[in-house]
């Protein structure tokens, strides 16, 4: 099995995997990082989402081989020192989940939204960008309010 | 999944070497189409070739009045490009509405073209702007390219490297999407180039993308709206799903294309 390297929330990893292996896979049964959702598994639902070279993409649809040398940041990789991270942060103020299963990558899809829209985001936009996650519980209401939060707080920290 | 074997090529030579070498072997761009499609077991190649390194097959550049966009291509590149922008904008909008921000970040304009999804986006501006499509060995004009549901003139191993997009004049895509799929139910883009004008829809027509020859001729004579006053659409040919019947189909394409004509009059 060929062998592939990449670093997961600044931890340098590497495994030897069979080439079908999907990213998803990769994070949750080689490094155990549970937190990436594997909801649909047709690339619709968003559960999945994570990081990889600073950009969200559906982990469900991406094999892991492909990703050699990547940076990847999974749900897990945002809170830094025991602290949660402000898009976190913000779901929880707002009661931005109800079963959480959505959750993972609804934040990792916020986060992202910010990295490239600003922190100032307006309902629409949110709503807009939100189209490739799927929440069964919430109605949303309280994601789009969370990540507007969640914008504005990350907004000091993003250059 | 079945298992295959995996082959990175750093080069679109090298990729299609690799092709022409190993049987039943595909090539991944995106994976956005490919990955699915393997999952449901409606394809099992034996190997893949991963493009994803072969940076040879990306980028976007000026060439007469020519926007050459790579293969490689994704259509959150497109969507965001300055050049495409400011040359043929409804180009970049129509790649921003394609899926959702995750599939933008990975899916190619090569993958799409190659793939030919009867409800894709891509066919339709590749075939309203009358682009080029270069390949490895030839240059295959928009027009000879598009052989219906899923199929193209790309032989066996053929490798799309480039297309090439003429600058049209005015052009504007306008999508009446599935909300949960985000593909288009109908999708048109009108182009207009000196006094030629071209109407292709896509997401319609049982045999994947097309280009409406009444109403081109129509707006041939007047590049307006009103220019389509009286005129309808056929059902016949068009398709019927569970998303919509052929008529609403038909009836989206005059609205449709209305809509694309005032948008590219208004820019
Ligand atoms: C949730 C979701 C929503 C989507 N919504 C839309 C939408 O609204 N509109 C839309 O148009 N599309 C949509 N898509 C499809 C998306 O645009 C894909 O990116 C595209 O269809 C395929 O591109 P890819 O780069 O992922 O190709 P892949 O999946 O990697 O490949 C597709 C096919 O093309 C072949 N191929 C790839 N590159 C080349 C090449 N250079 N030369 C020759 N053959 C090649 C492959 O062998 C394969 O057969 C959606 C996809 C998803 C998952
Ligand atoms: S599990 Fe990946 S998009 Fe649903
Ligand atoms: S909180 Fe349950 S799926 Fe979103």
């Amino acid at each position: 099995m060929p062998k592939v390297s990449m670093t997961v929330n600044g931890q340098p990893v590497s495994a030897n995997v069979d080439p079908r292996t999907l990213l998803v896979q990769f994070l949750r049964e080689n490094l155990s990082l549970t937190g990436t959702h594997v909801g649909c598994d047709t690339s619709q639902c968003g559960c999945c989402v994570v990081h990889v070279n600073g950009e969200a993409l559906k982990s469900c649809t991406a094999l892991a081989i492909s990703l050699e040398g990547a940076q990847v940041t999974t749900i897990e990789g945002l809170a830094q020192d025991g602290k949660l991270h402000p898009m976190q942060e913000a779901f929880r103020e707002n009661h931005g989940l109800q079963c959480g299963f959505c959750t993972p990558g609804m934040i990792m899809t916020a986060v992202d939204m910010v990295r490239r829209s600003g922190g100032d985001l307006d309902e629409k936009t949110i709503r807009h960008e939100l189209e490739g996650n799927i929440c069964r519980c919430t109605g949303y209401h309280n994601i789009v309010k969370a990540i507007a939060a969640g914008a504005a707080a990350m907004a000091p920290a993003a250059e | 999944m079945y298992a295959f074997t995996y082959h990175r090529p750093d080069t679109a030579r090298k990729a299609v070497n690799t092709a022409t070498k190993a049987e039943d072997v595909k090539f991944l761009a995106g994976g956005m189409t490919l990955l699915p499609t393997m999952k449901q077991r409606l394809a099992a190649p034996a190997g893949l070739i991963d493009l994803s390194r072969c940076d040879d097959m990306r980028g976007i550049e000026l060439k007469g009045r020519n926007v050459v966009i790579g293969a490689m291509t994704r259509h959150f590149d497109v969507a965001n490009s300055e050049l495409v922008r400011e040359k043929i904008p409804a180009l970049a909008e129509l790649a921003g509405m394609i899926g959702d921000p995750a599939v933008r970040h990975r899916g190619t304009i090569g993958g799409s073209v190659a793939n030919n999804d009867p409800a894709a986006d891509y066919p339709s501006a590749v075939l309203a702007l009358g682009a080029t499509i270069i390949t490895n060995k030839r240059k295959i004009a928009a027009d000879d390219y598009f052989k219906g549901l899923f199929e193209t003139a790309l032989e066996e191993g053929e490798l799309i490297t480039k297309i090439s997009f003429p600058i049209p004049a005015k052009a504007a895509y306008e999508k009446f999407r599935n909300p949960a799929s985000r593909y288009a139910i109908v999708g048109v883009f009108v182009a207009k180039k000196g006094r030629d004008v071209r109407v292709a829809v896509t997401g319609a027509g049982s045999n994947g993308v097309f280009r409406a020859a009444k109403f081109e001729a129509a707006l041939t004579a007047n590049f307006r709206p009103k220019g389509l006053d009286g005129l309808t659409f056929s059902a016949d040919g068009l398709n019927t799903d569970m998303h919509a019947d052929a008529e609403y189909r038909a009836h989206l394409i005059t609205v449709m294309t209305r809509r694309a004509v005032q948008k590219a009059i208004s820019r």
